[in-house]
């Protein structure tokens, strides 16, 4: 894989130009998150963009081992997001498709695969963002209650995300955060995966839903809207009443919505 | 053509190298290139032996440290008698071995030469400790049946303090430098045997067990060189 | 035995194996991430072996060709023959004649996953030699006459109940006639009847982990002792390999043996490793008078130059399975395979081809943590990504699934069809799902609703919701 440079290049009145990559699952199924993106990055000092171009990082082609429709939307994404000088993600797997996959998977093409390594190398997942790059270390939000992360692998393996969501987390006021028992194992989500071999899928998420449950939270979060609806999805079916969300959602202290998976308030 | 022909011919086809390759190899092959090292065994040599020894008691060996050679029998007999063992040992007939006074413990009964079904407690020299894991490394030999490492239930291993080494690359290195001496430069013994604790498995329910076909305890002398 | 075809079906089976599901638990808490992880830790410089392993791996295989050749003729120089067989039913012959030859009627076998691959026990029983498995795991399958359900692990779906019932069913011969229950009582009886089996055999039939081309050695790790005993009792002893098992030096041995126990069980250093040169020496006193190896191609020096070339750094230790949520879920058996996990989808359909194995590299969800552990770093991720672009290009993917991904990504490069066909699926099912937050039932989608509900969508389109409140305004 072709070295990925990191390109921060802050403009001279220091602010970051970020290029929100909403993600195809945040605007389908769950839009706080990429309000409460918009909201932690603003705050972080970040001007924000939201190119209408945008559809869907291309994982699910990728993964089917359809390459020419992947690179396709690699293209049609490098190209919406030149200029900016970050590219984030509210989702370690769609920010490590950016960061990760696409100069791989555009390494031979003349024209854009230096484009597509230059992408990569502005590309982030969220929380690592606000902690990492804008130095973000305290958030204005509160949750009573107990949290459990999990760990998305994409986050974990791909795009070097352990600590950061960590760190934001336990500094919302009242939220105690508890370490799950094999956090490092997956959730079983792995796109269409989840639904062409379901039984094994939902097997995985046995496994993960009883070692979050294990800790006694209140809420699931993490940092990846697949497993997050893989984790609520299971739970919900399961009767858990462990509320599931994103952990955006907590730190930008937007939580007046019904969890993921979860009935709207007026049914309760 | 022959399936070796095939199939180096192939391998050789798809790699597409040049014609270099062999210097490339064969200087390769003759530099003993080290990889990274454990940090841990870079000690003083009374330390690497500390280390061989606390590293052997780990995985379940137990370690008796004698002055010389003249304390083996002694040691020997402690050990059998602590663990219920019958005083008839069959002895490497190594030239190591040789200067142990086994007759100063009449009690034992010691015969040299190749281990059968019915001995249950060998005693053989070592080639050399390997403070990194506690591992004794052996080496076959006219004096040294692989056997007696592996037939019997109980493994008594005699190793001088200054046979412990390092690492793994410590002990090839002597290897070397002892076939060199002996006019053997490149050969190998038949069978080099890393020896770390005794026999061991898990294959049943997952529950650790000694003595799976190898022995069920190995007990190392570690003999000082205070041989006066 | 290959049943690769059958996967979904063989996994929904192994799901609802409670036995098997008790067992899988305990070897995922087991060797799943806390005893590598523990290992790991002690070794300050286990990143740097690593990369120096995968770097030894990378060299052999590059100059594989030439060191082939150094080993063989260092084999020849020290009293051994080497064989080279391109097929199984190659390599099947010439141990049957390796045999006759010394008129063995019992062989003992130590653990070697080409046995298994080329199917030598049944061969060798059809041909009136009786082949003794002396590594525990194979030999309580071999009574149980399956298949094993990992390399590294072969009988760690039997619980002991189950191993003490083929005991006692087996064992009776022995005249021990009393059926054991505790482990160490098994482990004690299968040493006593496996203790006469190493001094009868003619020929002891091994693996080898590596084979070192300075010396012409080959290379066994065991933590039984049953390796030893197979190759230094009888009177010949057959190795049997494959062409990548090459590693230049003694030194690059060394390296790699220092990952691969770390990885595989979490132990510092296998109890037994062992280097065997030739026959034994002519002033030896034990070993064996005959040292053959037999090298067998079987489809791997393709690999070499393709875009599975990494796979050949492999070295077997087994901690790829230990860490996959899917291994973990439908053990090993259900892969219907020799090798299973995330090494046997890549090997596996490179070794017998796609038609009949496509599920292995499809049922992954690409979590990566198979690369994250394995000692030589192979991308295996990648080269499952890869194999399902060669299964849809072979058209060996079902039609429904290919035009998914044809339909969605045709709509996925069109933002502003992709606008409405979204607003269209949340439209759906929040109909579906009305004030529930939830969906029960989905058409299309019984593998994920018939185990989990499906979260319904908040209300509308993010970018709806954006564009509505003043697009551009930051």
């Amino acid at each position: 894989m072709p070295s990925i440079p990191d390109t921060a290049d802050p403009r001279r009145d220091g602010t970051r130009r970020v290029g929100l990559f909403v993600t195809c699952l945040v605007d389908l199924f769950r839009p706080t998150v990429g309000f409460a993106a918009v909201k932690l990055l603003k705050h972080a000092g970040c001007v924000v963009e939201i190119p209408a171009t945008q559809t869907c990082c291309g994982q699910p082609a990728y993964n089917s081992g359809a390459r020419s429709e992947a690179q396709a939307i690699a293209r049609q994404v490098v190209a919406a997001f030149d200029g900016f000088d970050w590219v984030v993600a509210p989702s370690g797997s769609c920010a490590g498709m950016l960061h990760r996959h696409y100069p791989d998977l555009l390494s031979d093409d003349a024209e854009w695969g230096p484009r597509a390594v230059a992408l990569a190398g502005r590309a982030r997942e969220l929380m690592s963002f606000l902690v990492d790059v804008c130095g973000v270390t305290s958030v204005e939000a509160s949750f009573r209650g107990i949290a459990a992360y999990h760990d998305s692998c994409s986050s974990l393996r791909e795009m070097g995300v352990r600590d950061q969501p960590r760190e934001l987390l336990t500094g919302i006021s009242g939220l105690e955060l508890r370490e799950v028992p094999e956090a490092e194992a997956c959730c079983g989500f792995g796109g269409s995966f989840s639904v062409k071999y379901g039984p094994i899928s939902t097997d995985i998420v046995s496994r993960k839903t009883d070692a979050l449950a294990s800790v006694k939270p209140d809420m699931v979060v993490g940092g990846d809207l697949g497993c997050l609806m893989n984790i609520a999805g299971k739970m919900r079916r399961d009767g858990t009443g462990i509320a599931v969300r994103h952990a955006a959602e907590l730190l930008a202290d937007m939580t007046e919505d019904a969890a993921i998976g979860a009935p709207e308030r007026a049914e309760v | 053509m022959s399936a070796r022909d095939a199939i180096l011919g192939r391998i050789r086809g798809n790699l597409g190298r040049d014609g270099t390759g062999e210097s490339t190899a064969d200087e390769r092959l003759a530099r003993h290139q080290v990889g990274p090292r454990p940090k841990r065994t870079e000690l003083s040599h009374p330390d690497q032996v500390d280390l061989f020894s606390t590293m052997a008691e780990e995985v379940d060996a137990t370690v008796a440290r004698v002055r010389n050679l003249g304390e083996v029998p002694e040691a020997v007999v402690e050990y059998l008698i602590a663990h219920n063992l019958p005083a008839r040992l069959v002895v490497a007939p190594d030239g190591r071995l040789d200067d142990v006074p086994w007759e100063s413990k009449p009690t034992l009964e010691v015969h040299r030469g190749v281990a059968d079904e019915t001995d249950a407690v060998s005693v053989t020299p070592a080639f050399a400790g390997i403070a990194e894991t506690g591992t004794v490394m052996a080496t076959s030999g006219k004096g040294t049946p692989t056997t007696l490492n592996f037939l019997p239930e109980t493994h008594v291993i005699v190793l001088r303090e200054r046979e412990v080494v390092g690492t793994y690359e410590d002990g090839w290195r002597r290897l070397r430098e002892q076939a060199a001496a002996s006019g053997r430069a490149g050969t190998m013994p038949r069978t080099v045997n890393f020896i770390t604790g005794p026999s061991r498995t898990a294959d049943i329910a997952m529950t650790l067990y000694l003595g799976a076909h190898g022995p069920r305890r190995l007990h190392i002398i570690l003999v000082g060189d205070d041989d006066g | 035995m290959q049943t690769s075809q059958a996967f979904r079906e063989n996994a929904v089976r192994a799901i609802a194996d409670d036995e098997l599901r008790a067992a899988l638990d305990k070897v995922r808490q087991g060797f799943g991430g806390a005893r590598r992880q523990a290992a790991v830790d002690r070794l300050p410089e286990f990143e740097a072996l690593r990369d120096a392993a995968r770097d030894i791996k990378n060299h052999a295989i590059a100059f594989l060709d030439i060191y082939l050749e150094r080993f063989e003729q260092r084999v020849v120089e020290s009293g051994g023959v080497v064989h080279w067989c391109e097929t199984p039913g190659e390599a099947r012959d010439l141990v049957l004649r390796l045999c006759k030859e010394v008129d063995a009627r019992t062989v003992t076998k130590g653990k070697t996953m080409i046995a298994e691959e080329i199917g030598l026990n049944p061969f060798l029983e059809s041909h009136g030699i009786a082949p003794i498995e002396t590594d525990l795991g194979e030999y309580i399958i071999q009574l149980a006459d399956e298949p094993p359900s990992h390399i590294i692990a072969p009988a760690i779906h039997k619980t002991k109940d189950q191993v003490a019932d083929l005991f006692h069913e087996h064992h009776q011969q022995y005249g021990k006639t009393q059926r054991l229950d505790d482990p160490g009582k098994l482990v004690d009886e299968a040493r006593q009847v496996l203790r006469r089996k190493y001094i009868e055999a003619d020929v002891g039939i091994t693996g080898a982990n590596f084979l070192v081309a300075e010396t012409g050695s080959t290379v066994i790790v065991t933590n039984e002792g049953n390796g030893d005993l197979t190759q230094t009792l009888p009177k010949r002893h057959i190795v049997l390999a494959t062409p990548e098992k090459i590693v230049p030096t003694l030194e690059d041995a060394t390296t790699l043996l220092r990952v691969l126990a770390r990885s595989a069980t979490g132990q510092e250093f296998s109890v037994y490793t062992t280097f065997s040169t030739g026959p034994r020496r002519p002033d030896d006193l034990d070993g064996p008078e005959g040292f053959h190896v037999i090298i067998l191609d079987n489809g791997r020096s393709r690999l070499v130059g393709s875009p599975f070339q990494d796979m050949l750094r492999c070295i077997k230790c087994g901690t790829c399975l230990f860490h996959c949520p899917v291994y973990a879920s439908i053990g090993g058996h259900a892969y219907g395979s020799v090798y299973q996990g995330p090494m046997g989808a890549v090997l596996t359909p490179n070794l017998i081809g796609l038609p009949t194995t496509r599920h292995l590299p499809n049922a992954s969800s690409l979590c990566g943590r198979c690369e994250a552990v394995c000692p030589v770093r192979i991308p295996i991720p990648r080269m499952l990504r890869h194999l399902r672009e060669k299964g849809l290009g072979e058209r060996l993917v079902p039609l429904r699934e290919r035009w998914a991904v044809a339909a969605w990504a045709w709509i996925a490069q069109r933002p502003r069809v992709y606008r409405l066909w979204a607003r269209f699926l949340v439209g759906v099912l929040r109909t579906i799902a009305g004030r529930s937050g939830r969906v029960r039932r989905l058409p299309l989608s019984r593998g994920w609703t018939g185990g989990r509900d499906f979260p319904a969508p908040q209300g509308e389109t993010f970018m709806d919701l954006w564009r509505r409140a003043g697009r551009g305004k930051t």
